[in-house]
């Protein structure tokens, strides 16, 4: 079987055959891609999602003010003495996700919270102060999220997360710079 | 289609010429005119009829809409508005299609339990079977989409929630995800392609029903003994007797239907669908519409989130591999005893969870979901391959014509319709 006859030599048919399938395999590979590409968010949207500026001043304490930032909810909460005191009053270990409130927050700035607003189950928006901790209940399918926005039951699988942002003045903040 | 000797002869000049080029009246005679189905069929086989028509009605007020349709997040909800209120029968369309939508998925599960009760999905129906769960797929995929178009709140919750499945694949979720969307949350790059999509969906649903009419008419039709046709007596030419048995039911069908339009135009929606999509806020309790809730109850009855979606996929994924679990050789439920009980279990299960979708997910409802989603896979992984060992069928008639006409039917004449039976053709 391993010699074949002079017959089987590769004619001009054949080569033409291989190379005519090699372009177009490699032809389609290529416009596949922008095909897909297509799909992703365009120049306008990334554009679109340049930093924003917060003027914290005007937020009273124990208030949560709301905002986008890439047609991402953000929630901006000035936590209470209290809410900050049982953010941090709990075993780490007992938590779905275990994260300490002081890695949530800057350093020195304990009582600004600052994470997005869609629910890390299927996002939709939770309700303010609401459920067993006062921090957030989801009312789609019953995520229960403390005053640190840390998943404590219900089927969110972690932890509402921290958008990057930085302290440029005391009371003013950019979110998406961080 | 291809198994039938056409018996039309085409008399008229024009007639003659059209089909030595392209033999499409007898392609049409031999499938819907001469075509041969069981004298015994009941009004459980009129639905595939009436989904066609359906799908029709679906497609000619999808394209009326669509011309005065915006497809922009700021103009939609708006221009929806614009077709209730200055469209000249505006409102007519949109109740037709809204409401249509529902009665689709109304005879689609009709259709769908027909099958499961006599046992169509059996061999040699199985492609038949497997075409039909992916027309469900597309109707599903084409509802979810439109429901998107009007942006309402439910509309965007609805967009939200679903899209965000899709983040729970592991590596690659959250950039499926944003490829899905068009931009980092749902808006209007997420709404111009699904009023693409929902309106190309529709058309493939249409190709792929004409293979499911196909697949259907190269072994024929099922029956409610489930044996196939043996003799001319045992089969009735398409038309006039289907065709008047589908019309008939139709225009039953359609009276419930015109009933909704007209009287309950709002009845199968949801009123926050009347309030402009807001993405800052989710209303206090989001529920799909009623065709979805059993597939919700289940997403939400397993506490792990990737689990919960692989959960709802199988549920449908599951009813593909149906030819092969149930393991009975006998085909429809009427002789099947045993099976027959489970099959009515299998409907309340179903009914339950979708009683149990639309329920707030907490405390005994999830309790409730959890056993009812276990049912749900139990009756076609342990049910469905045990009953085909343990039950002991009830004995089949000897034909089609026997079980219609007791004994004495082999003696031919009494009650067969006078040139019904001849005219047909057996396989
Ligand atoms: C399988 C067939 C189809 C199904 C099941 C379906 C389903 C739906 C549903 C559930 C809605 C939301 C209704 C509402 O609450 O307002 C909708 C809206 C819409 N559909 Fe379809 N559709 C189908 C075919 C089509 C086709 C073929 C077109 C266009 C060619 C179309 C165009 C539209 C438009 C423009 C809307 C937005 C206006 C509105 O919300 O009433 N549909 N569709
Ligand atoms: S989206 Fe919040 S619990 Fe499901």
């Amino acid at each position: 079987m391993a010699e074949t006859t002079t017959t089987a030599e590769p004619t001009r048919r054949d080569f033409l055959f291989i190379a005519t399938g090699a372009v177009g395999a490699i032809g389609v590979g290529a416009l596949a891609w922008p095909f897909v590409s297509q799909m992703a968010p365009d120049a306008a949207t990334v554009a679109a999602g340049a930093p924003v500026e917060l003027d914290l001043s005007p937020i009273v304490e124990g208030q949560i003010v709301k905002l986008f930032w890439r047609g991402k909810l953000i929630f901006v909460r000035h936590r209470t003495a209290d809410e900050i005191a049982a953010a941090r009053d709990v075993t780490l270990a007992s938590l779905p996700d275990p994260e300490a409130d002081e890695d949530r927050v800057v350093a020195g700035k304990d009582e600004w919270l600052i994470i997005y607003g869609n629910c890390t189950h299927l996002g939709c928006v939770p309700l303010d102060f609401q459920g067993a901790y006062r921090g957030w209940f989801c009312p789609c399918h019953g995520s229960v999220f403390d005053t640190s926005g840390r998943i404590r039951s219900g089927p969110a699988p972690i932890n509402l997360p921290v958008p990057p942002y930085t302290f440029v003045e005391d009371t003013r903040i950019v979110i998406g710079e961080g | 289609m291809s198994t039938h000797t056409p018996t039309y002869v085409p008399k008229s000049a024009a007639a003659k010429w059209l089909e030595s080029r392209l033999p499409i009246i007898g392609l049409v005679h031999s499938s819907f005119v001469a075509y041969p189905v069981p004298r015994n069929l009941n009004y459980m086989w009129t639905f595939g009829a009436i989904l066609t028509m359906l799908l029709v009605i679906q497609i000619v007020t999808g394209i009326v809409l669509a011309m005065h349709y915006t497809p922009h997040a700021d103009m939609a909800f708006a221009s929806v508005e614009h077709i209730m209120r200055d469209v000249n029968y505006g409102w007519l369309m949109r109740y037709l299609h809204a409401n249509g939508a529902s009665f689709f998925f109304a005879a689609v599960y009709i259709h769908i339990f027909r099958g499961l009760y006599y046992g169509s999905y059996k061999a040699p129906r199985e492609v038949l079977w497997i075409l039909g769960v992916i027309i469900l797929l597309l109707m599903m995929a084409t509802a979810f989409m439109g429901y998107v178009l009007p942006w309402g709140q439910m509309s965007f919750w609805a967009a939200t929630v679903i899209t965000n499945l899709f983040s729970v694949i592991p590596v690659v979720g959250e950039t499926v995800v944003t490829f899905l969307w068009g931009g980092y949350s749902v808006g209007n790059p997420t709404l111009n392609r699904f009023f693409s999509l929902h309106y190309l969906l529709p058309f493939m649903i249409f190709g792929v029903v004409m293979l499911h009419v196909w697949a259907l008419h190269v072994p024929g039709n099922n029956n409610p003994t489930g044996i196939p046709i043996k003799s001319d007596k045992d089969a009735v030419p398409f038309h006039p007797y289907m065709t008047v048995k589908d019309s008939f039911s139709a225009v039953l069908f359609f009276i419930v239907l015109a009933w909704f339009v007209f009287y309950l135009p709002n009845y199968l929606g949801h009123a926050d669908n009347y309030v402009p999509a807001n993405p800052s806020v989710t209303p206090a309790h989001i529920v799909p519409e009623w065709y979805f809730l059993p597939y919700y109850a289940i997403l939400r009855a397993i506490p792990n989130a990737l689990l919960g979606v692989i959960a709802m996929f199988a549920s449908i994924a599951i009813l593909a591999f149906l030819p092969w679990l149930d393991t009975s050789r006998v085909r429809s439920g009427v002789y099947r005893p045993m099976y027959k009980v489970f099959f009515w279990v299998f409907v309340a299960v179903c009914i339950g969870l979708g009683y149990l979708g639309a329920m707030p997910a907490e405390g005994g409802y999830v309790v409730a979901a959890q056993i009812l989603t276990f049912a749900y896979f139990a009756h076609f992984l342990i049910v469905l391959p045990l009953l085909g060992i343990f039950e002991t069928p009830k004995p089949l008639p000897n034909s089609i014509a026997e079980s219609v006409l007791g004994k004495d039917a082999g003696k031919g004449g009494a009650g067969t319709p006078a040139g019904a039976a001849s005219k047909a053709q057996a396989e």
